[in-house]
C-alpha cells in the first residue's frame, strides 16, 4: 500500500495510449502504449483539451461502455467555465409544506433553464420531494456506475430530536438538494443522463417511476455490472492511492466535524453564562447613583455580544457542518465505486487468464474478453475524470466553505467591537454637576 | 424637670467635604478613653503621605519561622519600600529604605486603624485565604499587588496618612508590634455582641445610615454575584479557544494528503493555534478587573463597619438616656413621695414600711448626683455622635467619589480589553482567511 499518497495527476483523464494495461507490473508506471486504438480515431495529445461531440452538437451516447470511441466523446467542461457557455441551469427553492391525510411531506421547486437539445422546452419548472430525489441518485448509481455520483443530505433524521418542518432544517436541506443538482447539472455525463431529464421536466414523475426498466433500453446495453464475486490480486498503484487519500480525507472530516460541533458546544455553554452576566451589571446599576448609566451600558453591550455569538452558532450548524457531512457521505460513495471498479478489473483478470490457460492455437483474444478489457478502461477512464473534476470542485468547495467560517468569526468578532466601542462615550462621560 | 431626650441624629444636612478644601477641624478633646481618635487635622491632598513618598510592595519571600506557640510554620514576608520623593529642583534621589512584613502585621495595621477611626472607611486588604494555596506563586503575586494598592490607599486618606502607627509600619522594623500594642487599642475595640445588639434594639438612627448599610448589603450581594458570574464566563471562554486549536493540528495532517490545497491549509492551521493560544493573555489581564471588583466587594465591609458604629453610638445614646430619665423618676418619686410606675421597691418599702426620712434624703442626693454626672455624660454622648455623624459622613462622601471614580475607570479598562480582544479575533481570522483563500 502506498505509504505517502501520490498527489493525483491534474493534467486530464490519459489517452488510450497512456493508460496502463491492467495486467502491467504493480509499479505501473505509465508505461509505453501497449494497446492500440482503432484506426479511424483522432488521438489528441489530450481528451481534457478537446470538444469531443459530433458536428450537431448531440453528444454520442456515452453510457455504453462497450466501444472505446465513447472515451473519447466527451463532452469536458471546464471548472472555469463561463456562465454564458453553460447551456444547463437548475435551481432547487420555494420549499413547501403539503398536509395529506396519510402524511405530512415538503416539495421542493426546481426549476430548469436550458437550451439543450434533449430538452423540449427551454424552461421546466417542477415540484419535487425528498424521496423523488433519492429515486434520481439510486437510478444514476445504477445506470452510472462508473461515475462519481454527488451524495444527498441525509435520508432519516431522528423524530424528536430534529424538527423537520423547521424552518432551519428545510433550508439546509434544500441547499443541500439545490448543490446535489447543480454537481449534476456541471457533470459532462450525468447531466446528459435521461432520468436525470425526466426528473427536471415530468409533471408526473411517479408514473415514470412505475415504468421503471422499459426505459433502460433506451439507453444501450445494460450497464447492470454483476461481476459475481471476483477479487482482485492487487489495486493498481493509483486508484490504491485514490483509495488511501478518500480514507484520509474522510477521517480527517470526521475530526473536523467532531471539533466543530465541540467549538459549537462550548459556544453555547459561554452564552449561557453570558446571559447571566450582563443582568448583573444592570442589577447593580440600579444600586447606584452616578454609575448607573455606565453600568447599564455595560450591561447591554453584553446582551448584544450575546445575540451576536447566537449568530455564529447558528451559521456554523446551518451552514458549515452540514457541508463537511455531505463530503464524507461523497468519500464513502467514492470509495465504493473503487470497489466496483476492482471488481470489474477482477472480472476482466479472470476472464484472461482463463483464455491464457487454454493456449488454443489461434491467439487472438475472445469478444467477450475483449468486452471486459473495455469495460476496464472506460471504468478507469471515467473514474479519473471524474476525480479530477471531484478534486477541482471539492477545492472549490472548502475553500468557500473554510473562507465563509472565517467570514462568520470575523463579523461576529465586528460585531462586539462595535457594541464595545460605543459604550466607551458612555463610560468616560463625566457628570455636569456634583 | 426638663426630659432629655437622646437627640435624633437625622436632622443635620448633610455636609459635603471636598477633598481639595483644607478643613482644619479640631475635633474635641474626648477624654472619656472610649472612642476619640488622636487629635488632628485633615490633611490636604497635597499633604498626603502618598505625595511625599513612594511606596511599593515590590517582593515577596518565603519564610520559615516560629510562631507564638513554638511551632515551625512557613509564611510569606513581603519587602515593603519606601523612598521620599525629593521636589524637581533637588534632582537628587533619596536612599530607598525598606523593611519585611508579613500579613499578619498587615491585619494587626488594618485592626488598628479600624479601631481608632471608627468614623472613616478603612480600606481593606487583600483576601485572606486559609487554604493550602497560600504559597501559590499566582496568589502570592495578586496578594503583593493588594496590599500595595492598601498602602497606597491609607497613604491618600488625609486623615489616615498621618498616623504615627502607620509611619512606623512602613519605617521602624524592630517593636512595631509593641508599639501597637501600647496603644490599647484593643481595649477599645467593640464587642461583636455589642454591636450586634445595638442593630436589632436601635430605636432612632440616621436614616441615612440605615441607607448606606442597605446599600453596602446589595453591593457586596452584587459584586459577589458579578465576581462568581465572570469567572465562569471566563472558563467557557477558555474552553472555546482552545478547542480551535485542534484546528491546527488537523489541517496540518490533512494538508499532508493535499497537493494544491496543503499550503493554505497548513498556515490557517497555525493562524489557529495562534488564536487558542491568545486567550491565556486575555484571560490574566482579565484577573486584574476582578481584582478591582474584589476591592470595593471588601470596601462594602469597611462601609458596613461603620455604619455599625454609629447604631453602636446611637444605642449607647438612647441607654445613657434611658438611665436618666428613669433616675429622674425615681429622685421625683422619693422627693414627692409619689409613685408614678410600679416598682418592686415601692411595693416592698408598702409591705416592709417605710424608710426614715434620713435614709431617704440620703438616696435622693445620691441619685442628684448620678442624674447630674448622667447629664453630663448624655451631653458629651450627643455631641460625640453629632461629631461621629458629620464626620463619618465626611468620609462617606469622600469614598463614594472615589469608588465612582475608580469604578468607571475599572469599567473602561474592561471595554478597552474587551476591544482589544476582538481587534485580536478579527486580526487572526482575517489571517485565516487569506490562507483560505490560497487554498
Amino acid at each position: 500500500a502506498a505509504s505517502a499518497p501520490k498527489p493525483l495527476p491534474s493534467s486530464g483523464p490519459k489517452s488510450l495510449r497512456e493508460m496502463p494495461h491492467p495486467l502491467a507490473t504493480s509499479s505501473s508506471e505509465e508505461m509505453g502504449p501497449t494497446l492500440t486504438p482503432s484506426p479511424d480515431l483522432l488521438l489528441p495529445r489530450s481528451i481534457a483539451d478537446k470538444d469531443l461531440s459530433l458536428p450537431n452538437g448531440t453528444p454520442v451516447d456515452t453510457s455504453s461502455p462497450a466501444s472505446s470511441s465513447s472515451l473519447l466523446n466527451r463532452l469536458q467542461l471546464d471548472d472555469d467555465l463561463d456562465v454564458e457557455t453553460r447551456d444547463l441551469f437548475v435551481t432547487v427553492d420555494d420549499p413547501k409544506k403539503h398536509v395529506c391525510t396519510m402524511e405530512t411531506y415538503i416539495t421542493y421547486r426546481v426549476t430548469t433553464k436550458t437550451t439543450r437539445a434533449e430538452f423540449d422546452l427551454p424552461e421546466y419548472s417542477v415540484r419535487r420531494r425528498y424521496q423523488d430525489f433519492d429515486w434520481l441518485r439510486n437510478k444514476l448509481e445504477e445506470s452510472q456506475p462508473t461515475h462519481l455520483i454527488p451524495p444527498l443530505p441525509e435520508k432519516f433524521v431522528v423524530k424528536g430530536v430534529v424538527d423537520r418542518f423547521s424552518e432551519e432544517f428545510v433550508e439546509t436541506r434544500r441547499k443541500a438538494l439545490d448543490k446535489f443538482l447543480k454537481r449534476i447539472t456541471d457533470h459532462p455525463v450525468l447531466s446528459f443522463n435521461d432520468h436525470f431529464n425526466v426528473f427536471l421536466t415530468a409533471k408526473d414523475l411517479n408514473a415514470y417511476k412505475k415504468q421503471g426498466m422499459a426505459l433502460l433500453t433506451k439507453m444501450g446495453e445494460s450497464v447492470k455490472y454483476v461481476t459475481g464475486g471476483y477479487k482482485l490480486r492487487s489495486r493498481p498503484l493509483e486508484f490504491a492511492a485514490i483509495g488511501d487519500y478518500l480514507d484520509t480525507f474522510s477521517l480527517k472530516l470526521g475530526t473536523i466535524d467532531r471539533i466543530a460541533q465541540r467549538i459549537i458546544k462550548e459556544q453555547l455553554e459561554y452564552l449561557v453564562e453570558l446571559r447571566e452576566y450582563g443582568p448583573v451589571y444592570s442589577t447593580w446599576g440600579g444600586l447606584e447613583v452616578e454609575l448607573s448609566e455606565p453600568l447599564e451600558g455595560v450591561s447591554a453591550c453584553i446582551g448584544n455580544c450575546c445575540t451576536a455569538l447566537e449568530e455564529l452558532s447558528e451559521d456554523m450548524t446551518e451552514d458549515f457542518l452540514p457541508v463537511l457531512r455531505e463530503y464524507i457521505l461523497y468519500a464513502e460513495s467514492m470509495k465504493n465505486v473503487l470497489k466496483k471498479r476492482d471488481q470489474v478489473q477482477a472480472e476482466y483478470e479472470a476472464k484472461l487468464e482463463a483464455v491464457a490457460l487454454k493456449r488454443e492455437d489461434r491467439p487472438k483474444v475472445p469478444a467477450d474478453v475483449e468486452k471486459c478489457q473495455d469495460r476496464v478502461e472506460c471504468f478507469n477512464a471515467d473514474l479519473k475524470a471524474d476525480m479530477e473534476r471531484w478534486q477541482n470542485n471539492k477545492r472549490q468547495d472548502f475553500r468557500q466553505l473554510l473562507m465563509g467560517m472565517a467570514d462568520k468569526n470575523i463579523q461576529y468578532y465586528e460585531k462586539c467591537l462595535t457594541a464595545w466601542e460605543s459604550i466607551i462615550p458612555l463610560l468616560q462621560d463625566k457628570p455636569e454637576t456634583k | 424637670m426638663e426630659s432629655t431626650e437622646p437627640e435624633p441624629s437625622g436632622s443635620r444636612p448633610e455636609e459635603e467635604e471636598e477633598e481639595e478644601e483644607e478643613e482644619e477641624e479640631e475635633e474635641e478633646e474626648e477624654d472619656d478613653g472610649a472612642l476619640s481618635p488622636p487629635e488632628q487635622p485633615l490633611a490636604a491632598m497635597e499633604d498626603c503621605l502618598a505625595k511625599k513618598m513612594e511606596i511599593t510592595v515590590s517582593e515577596a519571600e518565603k519564610r520559615t519561622g516560629r510562631n507564638a506557640m513554638n511551632i515551625q510554620e512557613t509564611y510569606t514576608a513581603y519587602l515593603i519600600e519606601t523612598r521620599a520623593v525629593e521636589s524637581q529642583s533637588e534632582g537628587q534621589c533619596a536612599p530607598v529604605e525598606s523593611l519585611w512584613r508579613r500579613y499578619s502585621e498587615f491585619e494587626l495595621l488594618r485592626n488598628y486603624l479600624s479601631v481608632t477611626y471608627p468614623h472613616i472607611v478603612v480600606p481593606p486588604l487583600p483576601e485572606k485565604r486559609l487554604s493550602a494555596d497560600n504559597m501559590d506563586p499566582d496568589f502570592v503575586e495578586r496578594r503583593r499587588i493588594g496590599l500595595e494598592n492598601f498602602l497606597l490607599r491609607v497613604a491618600s486618606h488625609p486623615v489616615l496618612c498621618q498616623d504615627k502607627i502607620f509611619y512606623a509600619f512602613l519605617m521602624q522594623e524592630g517593636g512595631w508590634k509593641e508599639m501597637v500594642n501600647e496603644t490599647g487599642f484593643q481595649l477599645k475595640a467593640d464587642s461583636r455582641l455589642k454591636a450586634l445588639n445595638a442593630t436589632f434594639r436601635v430605636k432612632n438612627p440616621d436614616k441615612r445610615f440605615t441607607e448606606l448599610k442597605h446599600y453596602s448589603d446589595e453591593l457586596q450581594s452584587v459584586i459577589s454575584h458579578l465576581l462568581r458570574v465572570r469567572a465562569r464566563v471566563a472558563d467557557r471562554l477558555y474552553g472555546v479557544y482552545k478547542v480551535h486549536g485542534n484546528y491546527g493540528r488537523v489541517f496540518s495532517e490533512w494538508s499532508a494528503i493535499e497537493k494544491e490545497m496543503g499550503d493554505g491549509l497548513q498556515s490557517a492551521g497555525h493562524h489557529m493555534d495562534v488564536y487558542a493560544a491568545s486567550i491565556d493573555d486575555i484571560l490574566e489581564e482579565e484577573e486584574h478587573y476582578a481584582d478591582q471588583l474584589k476591592e470595593y466587594l471588601f470596601y462594602a465591609e469597611a462601609l458596613r463597619a461603620v455604619c455599625r458604629k454609629h447604631e453602636l453610638m446611637q444605642y449607647d445614646l438612647e441607654m445613657a438616656a434611658q438611665d436618666l430619665t428613669s433616675k429622674k423618676q425615681q429622685c421625683e418619686e422619693l422627693a414627692t413621695g409619689t409613685v408614678r410606675t410600679f416598682s418592686l421597691k415601692g411595693m416592698t418599702s408598702k409591705l416592709f414600711g417605710q424608710e426614715t426620712p434620713e435614709q431617704r434624703e440620703a438616696k435622693i442626693k445620691v441619685l442628684e448626683e448620678q442624674i447630674q454626672e448622667g447629664e453630663e455624660q448624655l451631653k458629651s454622648k450627643n455631641l460625640e455622635g453629632r461629631d461621629f455623624v458629620k464626620s463619618a459622613w465626611a468620609d462617606i462622601e469622600r469614598f463614594k467619589e472615589q469608588k465612582n471614580h475608580d469604578l468607571k475607570e475599572a469599567l473602561i479598562s474592561y471595554a478597552v480589553m474587551q476591544i482589544s480582544m476582538c481587534k485580536k479575533g478579527i486580526q487572526v481570522w482575517t489571517n485565516a482567511k487569506e490562507c483560505f483563500s490560497k487554498m
